[in-house]
């Protein structure tokens, strides 16, 4: 596509001479090491995406990435047992839990035993033993060619893949649970794939924890298939450390009547992408894809989506809420597709930004493609600083600032957080927010 | 005990107040009646501590301490009230809620304990059912699609719950009915003790059949251009403003 070859920089030329070195190494048949060559020819032609590439134009991947880490291996017991003892903020939530320590599934820290019309397999073995739900899923979620897909399928070696009978409805939700357990800095590259039955019902978790301090990076690709009538609520927690560089690509396929609804709230990780590509195939789908991101210090966020109408008569909302500190930076790219087929869409989406310092940076970029003629679309963006008024009218009833702003964000990221259907992950995300601003109010961050 | 000495205020470079004193006693209700634009609503909020305004002189003593050193949450904690004019609505944050935050916060400055959940909650529904609250109000956000009655009578809850032993009340009865007004007074009415001043901010003399003031003053130009006792305000209401819009001059 661009007729001028960048010069390769530190990260393109390392990732560009482990790839042939550890292939073999890598999981997979001749099929699977086919699709590699196949991603990683594409990526050798595009480069790590950077600002003259309208998707990364605010989240420049070409001079962010500073290394390319080691790949991940699979995790020996002690490290598996030290990733164990890890609390995470989503353990009162009862659930299945499938873990995963640097990318790679582990039965045994996992729930034991699972429910009725549940089956999971273990990716990285799945991969060399032509699973035929690779065959037919895993890259079929969306078509759109994108630089963090290709990268992940040319290394992928963790991950899992769920299904979920036909009309089985769960009554905890599943999570997939990803630690990184190390002292140096690693890549892991997780592909997931869960296959939602007919009229199935189920509440998939997602959260990611790691050390401070360790500039680990993780790729992971998440492909979710809902077929016609299935209810699925997707909730991501990006809670990595300090240093982590998260990206996260989640492409979701709906048929027929899917309801579908997910929320991805960001904290800590330094620097983060999570990208939705989602396909709305059948009519009559609800889509919701909400945010919540909590930023300070050096904090680069990015969200991008988008969401292609390719039927009649679907819904999608989108809201999300961001709220930045200090010299943190947001990205907002929101991109609904309207295909001539697909009339009678109802779109709107909505990106509303808070900026507490003068050194924060929000960039929003809402986009429209409308090829039908018989739609409802809508998109708006807001960005600003809290209202001095309101903050005045708390102030005045005994509230000292922090406190008054803590109580108008706490509004501000509910609005998303109302959407959550499931009342335990509503209140541990509300709560993770209620420490994020407590945080802001203790004198001790300014030392 | 209210005292205000020789004030100046300006916002904007635009002077609104000039040297305008003032004194109001424990248990002294007094009424501040003028024109549009003579300063009523600037003293409301340089005495409630709005950061928008510049004290340019003068001072202002709650009991002998000078409240301008204080941020407005301080204030509160002090025990100044400042019902607004116009209550903000604030989406997402519910009534019930904020209600115990703005308590508990003005007991931690204060140094007292935080109030138990259960008598807060006979606290408020007490207050509530004496201003014809319904219930379900309480859980609905804060002032979020309430009549401009409704709005007052939160404020009067607000006041009635956090006790304060100064009251300011900005034009209380703009946007209501007579109904809402008298449930407003009754309100405030109830709450008038021997140590609660309350300064009572208005533009008629309706107000002041229901809540009878012990000393009203009349604002020009920045000034407080003449005092008297209740009848000054049925004068007033006889003869309109027009005399003392030339007065400060």
């Amino acid at each position: 596509m661009n007729d001028v070859t960048p010069i390769r920089t530190k990260v393109e030329n390392t990732l560009l001479s482990r790839f042939p070195q550890i292939k073999a190494a890598l999981p997979g048949d001749a099929s699977i090491r086919h699709l590699r060559d196949d991603a990683f020819a594409s990526f050798e032609q595009s480069g790590l995406p950077h600002r003259r590439i309208e998707a990364w134009h605010y989240t420049d991947l070409r001079s962010l990435l500073r290394d390319a880490p080691e790949l991940a291996v699979v995790p020996p017991s002690h490290v598996i047992q030290r990733a164990a003892e890890h609390a995470s903020p989503l353990d009162p939530v009862p659930a299945t839990r499938l873990v995963m320590v640097n990318g790679f599934y582990d039965a045994n820290i996992s729930t034991f035993g699972l429910p009725a019309g549940v089956t999971v397999k273990d990716m990285h073995s799945a991969l060399g033993q032509s699973e035929p739900l690779v065959a037919s899923h895993l890259g079929a979620a969306t078509t759109t060619p994108d630089p963090l897909i290709a990268l992940n399928t040319a290394f992928m070696n963790g991950g899992v893949i769920v299904t979920v009978a036909p009309h089985t409805k769960l009554d905890l939700p599943l999570e997939l649970r990803f630690i990184t357990e190390t002292v140096d800095a690693i890549a892991t590259t997780p592909r997931v794939l869960v296959i939602v039955g007919e009229g199935a019902d189920v509440t998939l978790l997602e959260s990611h924890q790691g050390p401070d301090g360790v500039a680990y990076q993780t790729n992971a690709v998440v492909e979710i298939f809902g077929a016609a009538q299935s209810r699925i609520e997707h909730l991501r927690l990006s809670a990595g450390g300090n240093y982590a560089v998260d990206l996260s690509t989640l492409a979701v396929n709906l048929q027929q009547e899917a309801v579908f609804h997910s929320l991805n709230c960001v904290t800590t990780p330094g620097l983060a992408r999570h990208q939705v590509f989602a396909t709305l195939q059948g009519e009559g789908i609800a889509f919701d894809v909400d945010g919540v991101s909590l930023l300070s210090g050096t904090q680069h966020v990015d969200t991008t989506l988008a969401i292609d109408h390719a039927s009649p008569g679907c819904t999608s909302r989108e809201l999300f809420k961001t709220v930045l500190d200090a010299q943190s930076t947001g990205v907002f790219q929101g991109r609904i597709m309207v295909k001539q087929i697909a009339q009678q869409t109802d779109g709107k989406m909505m990106s509303q930004a808070v900026l507490l310092s003068d050194e924060a940076r929000m960039n929003n970029k809402p986009e429209l493609e409308i090829f039908a003629d018989d739609v409802v679309c809508g998109h708006g963006a807001t960005c600003g600083a809290l209202d001095d008024d309101l903050l005045f009218y708390l102030m005045a009833r005994g509230l000292p600032r922090l406190e008054a702003e803590a109580l108008m964000l706490a509004a501000f990221v509910g609005e998303a957080f109302e959407k959550i259907h499931h009342d335990g992950v509503r209140e541990v995300f509300e709560a993770i927010a209620g420490t994020w601003l407590k945080s802001r109010s203790t004198p001790t961050k300014q030392a | 005990m209210l005292e205000i000495r020789n004030l100046h205020v300006s916002i904007e470079d635009k002077k609104i107040l000039n040297g305008l004193t003032l004194t109001v006693h424990d248990g002294e209700v007094a009424a501040i009646m003028g024109p549009n634009g003579s300063g009523k609503s600037t003293l409301s909020y340089v005495i409630a501590g709005k950061p928008d305004y510049e004290v340019l002189d003068g001072e202002i003593l709650l009991d002998g301490q000078n409240v301008l050193e204080l941020e407005a949450h301080e204030r509160a904690a002090a025990g100044l009230f400042l019902a607004f004019q116009y209550p903000l609505e604030i989406p997402g944050v519910a009534t019930m809620s904020f209600l115990k935050a703005a308590m508990n916060a003005q007991r931690k400055i204060r140094g007292e304990e935080e109030m138990a959940t259960a008598d807060f909650m006979k606290a408020v529904r007490a207050a509530a059912d004496g201003l014809g609250i319904p219930q379900d109000m309480l859980r609905r956000g804060l002032n979020v699609g309430f009549s401009g009655g409704e709005k007052k009578r939160m404020e009067i809850l607000q006041m009635a719950l956090l006790a304060p032993n100064f009251c300011i009340l900005d034009e209380t009865d703009s946007g209501l009915d007579i109904d809402a007004l008298k449930v407003v007074s009754e309100g405030v009415n109830a709450l008038r003790d021997p140590k609660r001043a309350f300064l009572v901010i208005t533009h008629y003399q309706r107000l002041l059949n229901y809540i009878v003031p012990d000393t009203v003053h009349v604002m020009a130009h920045g000034q407080v251009v003449k005092s008297g006792g209740k009848e000054l305000a049925l004068e007033l209401e006889a003869t309109g403003y027009a005399d003392y819009k030339t007065l400060a001059a």
